[in-house]
């Protein structure tokens, strides 16, 4: 049977989500969703100004990704509210990432605003997956208020430093009935499966794919390495044990028995 | 008239939002406006008349994590 993974009645089979900002063009964001396979994109809303690309981003994502935009830029709950607002009014949909953020130095989410956008904007109809600090009390309020996944971090944003805070996610995978979508800080493949083996849902990679140097190669590696550590969880990975336990027998072989 | 774009004071000759748009040279796909904090739809853009100190938000979507 397929493995896939169910949010709001639609049904994803890649659970790698790959974030658009930071590619050199929007064509190399292209051929990067298209590489991985990639079934949920995050886009962002911004100002348009002078220095605008012409070029429209939405032409750029893959007809078989759905967009899920971020409240990047929101210093608290009202401004999420209000670019979900106007991110559904663009013709994003209505599936948004809250992502509340005052903090400049570590880009760590506030989570209690996060939460009240939440609760607002579940109320208003959207499917809303907050990014938050791993902490499983505030996990089950977003459970609580409606959240349809939450995504708690790994490491700072962009830090490419992997996950650090991964006994807290642990916890959060096993106490929270919702998918856990590990979002931020995965640097290389290998933290992305190591997501993966724990039971995580999904993960959201961007920067360590944006900026390496072959995008389009490394979002496949990313891609298959989500799968890899996925098909690891469903098959129970084997307990840790102090001693040796041999895997070949050891017995009855050039040697008598004393 | 003087109103308010984008966070910047701009003078304008034109008087509705779908004037503003075109000569801006901007393409209308994708594009939301809000106006004093209400956001417009598509098709009303040529309804609003701006006045004097109004505030116009021109958003559109970049690439984000």
């Amino acid at each position: 049977m397929e493995d896939l993974l169910v949010i709001a009645g639609k049904e994803i089979g890649n659970r790698l989500f790959i974030g658009t900002g930071k590619f050199s063009s929007y064509s190399i964001m292209k051929q990067s969703l298209e590489a991985a396979k990639a079934e949920v994109a995050t886009v962002a809303l911004r100002r348009v100004d002078s220095d605008s690309k012409k070029e429209n981003i939405m032409d750029f994502v893959p007809e078989s990704c759905r967009v899920m935009i971020n409240t990047s830029g929101a210093r608290d709950a009202d401004e999420a509210i209000r670019i979900a607002r106007l991110a559904k009014a663009a013709g994003a949909g209505n599936w948004i990432k809250i992502e509340v953020i005052r903090d400049n130095k570590y880009l760590l989410p506030e989570n209690l605003e996060t939460l009240k956008a939440v609760e607002a904007l579940v109320r208003e109809g959207f499917v809303v997956f907050p990014y938050m600090s791993p902490d499983l009390s505030m996990g089950r309020r977003m459970v609580e208020a409606g959240a349809a996944a939450v995504m708690p971090l790994g490491s700072p944003i962009g830090s490419n430093r992997g996950v650090k805070t991964r006994e807290l996610i642990e916890i959060m995978i096993n106490e929270i009935n919702l998918p856990i979508i590990v979002d931020a800080g995965l640097g290389r493949p290998s933290e992305a499966c190591e997501c993966m083996e724990l039971g995580a849902a999904a993960v959201l990679v961007n920067t360590a794919i944006a900026v390496s140097n072959d995008p389009v190669k490394m979002a496949k590696a990313f891609s298959e390495s989500v799968y890899a550590g996925r098909l690891a969880y469903l098959s129970g990975i084997p307990a840790v044990e102090k001693t040796a336990s041999a895997s070949s027998p050891l017995t009855g072989f050039l040697r008598d028995k004393k | 008239m003087r109103i308010n774009i984008n966070g910047k004071s701009e003078e304008i000759k034109k008087s509705t939002l779908v004037e503003i748009i075109a000569e801006k040279g901007l393409c209308q796909d994708n594009l939301v406006l809000e106006h004093n904090k209400r956001i417009i739809p598509k098709e009303e853009w040529r309804d609003i008349i701006l006045k004097e100190n109004d505030v116009v938000e021109i958003i559109s979507f970049v690439g984000g994590g």
